[in-house]
């Protein structure tokens, strides 16, 4: 369990960084190390260029203004979940967050380096597509901002070029007729979930506008399912029950050695229908609230 | 008198140093010297042959030292590694050589040895060996062993190890007459010991002095003495093997030689320069040995109070690759099965069985595991049939207290007869259902249904053979600083043997314990030694302690009678002042420093204390300085070896709460009844209890080896393979403790080690059951691990097949 040889540069500034990934087409991007680290002892993956970013400046900020959640890609999960402000702009994130791993595992591995891993078993890339959010990334001829309904190519492959640095995730901050919800089931508090599921549901004049769910671990990809017609305005048994085989129908739950494709199937039916009434009993809260206040 | 510490929750002395990081493990010996590192080349195929190893280029790279293959090795090292424990019925016994000759028959079985610069460099070079293969196919899982359509070993037909029978009693007649019978089907899946600490191996070679030193993480220090020694053809003089702090062992470091840990001392002798090997993660999956994987059925007939007439129980044990340790995990099972119970005619027949997977040998429990979940589901199985408490039938069936020793008519794994020695099962069961509270469970069941929730309780009960001999000895030396050191031979993985121990040996010599120091598994110190495994180490280095101290003790008395001119039975020892009894403080007393001096004749004198002692200062120059019946020094050493083992039991409770919707698994609670005799401090064996049902927990509900059709271990990784978390163990066990002391030890101790992991997969699927019956009546739990994906699926059968 020790990595194969490869060279190591450690960049002061970001365009340097940038030259180093350029200049070699085996180059692998080092942030929080959480993925890419046991890859490299175990010898399944062997860049020869590892471009260590945690030198860089002013990358690792967690703001909230009126455009979302800005995170930098060095702010530490455990920076991202320690934040009231996040917490209150778009409470979806930190709840996400809280599920992620391990304590000593989030104080190391980034959110945004998670995002870019792409793992569909991940609960932060799920989060940015259900929200809507997006990555800016940079490369040696200039940045740009990668949409999250566009990151994600395949399992475990984002839409990033080789020579491209993700420099910050933004999630959008959550409406005031939104609310939201999150659960998963692991077979270990801290790994990886069976099923996990996402909600943002909006309620207005006590009849949900829209719905949307997004899914972990039960297809290739974070998938964001739209479940809004299925529940025509309300939540019911049968609502739910036709939510969960909307959500179904796009996802691909698999056999591995932890679960069944059955008993996936039937966590998406439960899930569902728990962080659907999460949401929306959160919604109709924040209503409350705002009404009292 | 010296306040008694046997009995009393004296602090682990080790526990400072274990958590402040300061603990000595095999990795940490000689860092910073002129090491190299040893990598091995493993199989990546579960069977094939080796057509050819091409090694060349890897010696041209920078920093490796060496390449090894089979055929690079002489001597006894080209030999295969020994069959340590042979057994009449082991009629195919086989194992591995140090480097695969010809043959590979697991993935992870060692193929090259590689020693490098670093451990870096050493994997680097494996990368450059060319292994030409023929694939064989392979055989995996008991029933691919049992149809035999591909054999492991060609030469081994029917994949068949090993064939074992034993009966007491006409038990096919008994069921046949029985007025009521059952037939079970019962499995238990693969698991494994996973140390904290895998293995490791450094070694040293002097060429001054032509002597070898070795480190291992080991369970058996003088076994791997004795094993290099005779592989490496040196004598047993020229070979010290010490154990220094170990991670962990938990059965899987009772196997030597293992293969490192001869290459490793032939690569420091060849090379002349000290040499380390360190198991990664990967490499302790699938090299080092796995347990528990058996597959049993079970024929039973019982009359209307449940009590069991006959019980016939045949079993497949799926030994692996190669059958190192022999049949002792079986044998054990086939035994020990019976629990507390007296069938009136016991037949069981088991067949050990080769596969292509890594090889078994014994893990915490040894078999128990499974022969527990074999006798408790059959007494579930009998209660529910009957239509009776669950209890009931247990009591119905137990050994009484008044029948002790009980002899099973059967053969142990130490070749002695299965002969309980004592122990009170009914008490046992009573303070069980009262620490779990069984009477009131009904009315908590009630309470849960009436919130939609689904709960259950189960019980199981086990009696476990500990202190298995030959022997164990130790050494007890009072220095003239009055400090006495204590070697016993035997090794430490965490058990709190300097605590145990130091506390045996400040009652016996009258010291204080804070003046005991006691080291283990250090062949320098005591050469003679069995080994750390089957619960052994506080009875029998135990009583080995107690029984040397007791000899220093006489020497101390003799010696101070001599000079306070006293009669020896006037004197009393407290706090490592020898006084005579009645006179006040300060008069007629020494203290045991003074006594050590004087039990020295010395020629020379370098301090004060070796002054007095002198042979010009001291005794009557008329007679020899040293007694002809006497030795200088103020030493004792002695060795226990029992007649036969000594037999300590429990009994476990769990109430679980099973989900409704995702079949998820909580534990609401978990109570814990436990004889192991006399308990030498209670704070550790309750530390063995909490350590042996976290283990458990992970046995039951979460780990298994999961190998693919090919062979390969596709959750070769602590990510895949799940070992509990704090946070999916119960935060609090219940413990009561009955204490029947064993009449066969000085102590009245028998073993605790491995007692909280045995009744787990029982106790679980009888609690699971149990909570299920209402909502799916008949839903049996027949193999263990169960995940909540597998009780799902139980459910979805059993809704289809009502």
């Amino acid at each position: 369990m020790k990595p194969a040889p490869f060279a190591f540069v450690r960049p002061q500034g970001l365009q340097h960084a940038l030259e180093a990934l350029a200049a070699d087409p085996g180059a692998k991007v080092l942030a929080g190390g959480q993925s890419l680290v046991p890859l490299l002892s175990m010898r399944l993956a062997a860049p020869t260029t590892l471009v260590d970013i945690n030198a860089l400046p002013d990358l690792d900020h967690v703001r909230v203004d009126e455009g979302g959640v800005h995170v930098g890609a060095l702010a530490r999960h455990a920076d991202v979940l320690a934040s009231d402000h996040v917490r209150r702009a778009q409470p979806l994130v930190s709840l996400a967050l809280s599920h992620v791993a391990h304590p000593t595992i989030r104080n190391r591995g980034t959110t945004v380096g998670s995002i870019v891993h792409a793992d569909a078993a991940a609960e932060m890339p799920m989060v940015l597509a259900l929200l809507g959010g997006s990555v800016a990334v940079a490369s040696r001829s200039g940045t740009r901002t990668i949409p999250a309904a566009e990151l994600y190519a395949g399992p475990l492959e984002s839409t990033l070029h080789h020579d491209e640095i993700a420099l910050e995730a933004t999630f959008p901050v959550l409406a005031p007729v939104d609310g939201i919800g999150f659960e998963e089931i692991a077979r270990r508090h801290g790994d990886y979930a069976l099923v996990g599921v996402g909600a943002i549901v909006r309620v207005e004049a006590g009849t949900i506008a829209s719905a949307r769910l997004g899914y972990l671990s039960v297809s290739d990809v974070p998938t964001v399912v739209d479940v809004t017609q299925a529940l025509a305005g309300e939540l019911s048994a049968g609502s739910i029950e036709a939510a969960s085989e909307v959500a179904l129908r796009q996802l691909e739950p698999a056999d591995d050695l932890h679960a069944t494709a059955a008993y996936r199937s039937r966590l998406v039916r439960v899930l569902t229908a728990r962080v659907l009434r999460a949401a929306y009993d959160h919604a109709l809260d924040r209503a409350r609230d705002r009404i009292e206040s | 008198m010296t306040t008694k510490l046997f009995g009393e929750k004296v602090p682990r002395v080790e526990d400072q140093r274990f958590l402040r990081g300061k603990g000595r493990y095999v990795d940490d010996v000689l860092v910073g010297h002129d090491l190299l590192h040893a990598a091995v080349l493993r199989s990546p195929h579960a069977h094939a042959r080796i057509v050819d190893i091409d090694v060349s280029g890897v010696l041209d790279v920078d920093g490796v030292h060496v390449v090894w293959t089979h055929d690079d090795l002489a001597g006894a090292m080209a030999d295969p590694l020994p069959l340590l424990i042979p057994h009449p019925q082991l009629t195919h016994g086989r194992t591995q050589y140090a480097l695969a000759k010809d043959e590979v028959n697991y993935v992870g079985e060692a193929i090259a040895f590689v020693v490098a610069d670093d451990r870096y460099l050493a994997e680097d070079a494996l990368g450059r060996i060319r292994v030409d293969y023929e694939f064989l196919p392979p055989v995996v899982g008991v029933e691919s062993a049992r149809a035999a359509e591909h054999l492991v070993h060609d030469d081994v037909p029917g994949n068949v190890a090993a064939r074992l029978e034993q009966e007491n009693g006409d038990a096919r007649g008994a069921i046949a007459a029985a007025p009521h019978t059952l037939s079970l089907d019962l499995t238990i899946e693969r698991s494994a010991s996973t140390p904290m600490e895998g293995r490791g191996t450094v070694a040293r070679w002097d060429p001054d002095t032509g002597r070898l030193t070795v480190w291992t993480s080991t369970q058996t220090s003088t076994g791997v003495r004795a094993a290099v020694a005779a592989k490496l053809g040196l004598d047993l003089a020229q070979v010290d093997v010490i154990t220094p702090d170990v991670g962990g062992g938990f059965g899987v470091k009772i196997n030597h030689p293992w293969p490192e840990e001869l290459l490793v001392p032939l690569a420091a002798r060849t090379l002349g320069r000290p040499v380390k090997f360190t198991e990664d993660r990967r490499e302790h999956f699938i090299s080092s040995a796995h347990e528990r994987g058996q597959v049993h059925h079970v024929e039973v007939g019982y009359d209307d109070d449940g009590r069991v007439l006959g019980l016939d129980v045949r079993f497949w044990h799926d030994n692996g690759a190669y059958t190192p340790y022999g049949l002792i995990v079986p044998i054990i099972t086939s035994t020990q099965l019976l629990g507390p119970y007296k069938p009136g005619a016991y037949r069981v027949v088991f067949e050990s069985l080769y596969t292509n997977t890594v090889m078994v040998t014994p893990y915490r429990g040894a078999g128990r595991p499974q022969g527990c979940f074999v006798m408790e589901r059959t007494m579930d199985a009998i209660a529910a049939a009957l239509g009776k408490d669950r209890t009931e039938v247990r009591a119905a069936n137990f050994i009484q207290p008044d029948e002790f020793p009980y002899d099973h008519g059967l053969v142990f794994q130490d070749g002695r007869e299965l002969e309980y020695d004592s122990g009170d099962y009914p008490g046992s069961l009573e303070k069980l259902k009262a620490l779990i509270g069984w009477d009131e469970f009904p009315v908590f069941r009630e309470e849960m249904e009436r919130e939609g929730r689904r709960v259950g309780i189960g019980l199981a009960c086990y009696v476990e053979g500990t202190g298995v001999g030959p022997y164990e000895g130790a050494h007890v030396h009072v220095e003239t600083s009055g400090k006495v050191k204590v070697a016993t031979g035997l090794t430490t993985q965490g058990q709190g043997h300097a605590t145990a121990f130091a506390q045996i040996v400040a009652d016996a010599l009258g010291v204080r314990f804070d003046r005991v120091e006691v080291v283990t598994g250090d062949t320098r110190r005591m050469p003679y030694a069995v080994g750390t495994f089957a619960s052994r180490a506080a009875v029998m280095s135990g009583s080995a302690v107690h029984l040397a101290a007791l000899r220093a003790r006489e020497k101390v008395l003799k010696i101070a009678a001599d000079a306070l001119e006293a009669a020896e039975d006037d004197l009393e020892i407290v706090d490592g002042v020898v006084s005579v009894r009645g006179t006040p403080d300060g008069t007629a007393s020494i203290d045991l420093g003074t006594v050590a001096v004087l039990s020295n004749p010395l020629r020379y004198a370098f301090d004060e204390a070796s002054k007095a002692a002198t042979q010009f200062s001291v005794g009557d120059p008329g007679k020899p300085p040293v007694a002809e019946d006497d030795e200088p020094g103020l030493e004792g050493k002695d060795f226990y070896s029992p007649e036969r083992s000594t037999f300590a039991n429990g009994m476990h409770a769990v109430i679980v709460e099973t989900d409704a919707e995702t079949a998820e698994i909580r534990i609401l609670k978990y109570a814990v009844v436990h004889d192991c005799g006399r308990l030498i401090n209670p704070m550790i064996v309750e530390g063995q209890i909490h350590g042996g049902v976290a283990q458990g927990v992970g046995g039951a509900l979460l780990e298994r080896m999961a190998y693919d059709e090919s062979g390969q271990l596709v959750n070769a990784s602590f990510m895949d393979f799940l070992m509990p978390y704090v946070t999916e163990v119960p935060a609090h066990i219940d413990i009561d403790h009955l204490e029947t002391p064993s009449p066969l030890n000085p102590l009245g101790v028998k073993g605790a080690g491995e007692a909280g992991v045995i009744p787990s997969a029982a106790v679980f699927a009888s609690a699971i059951e149990d909570a299920e019956a209402s909502y799916h009546p008949g839903l049996a739990i027949t193999a263990m691990p169960i995940s909540p994906s597998d009780l799902f699926a139980l459910r979805q059968r059993h809704e289809e097949s009502s």
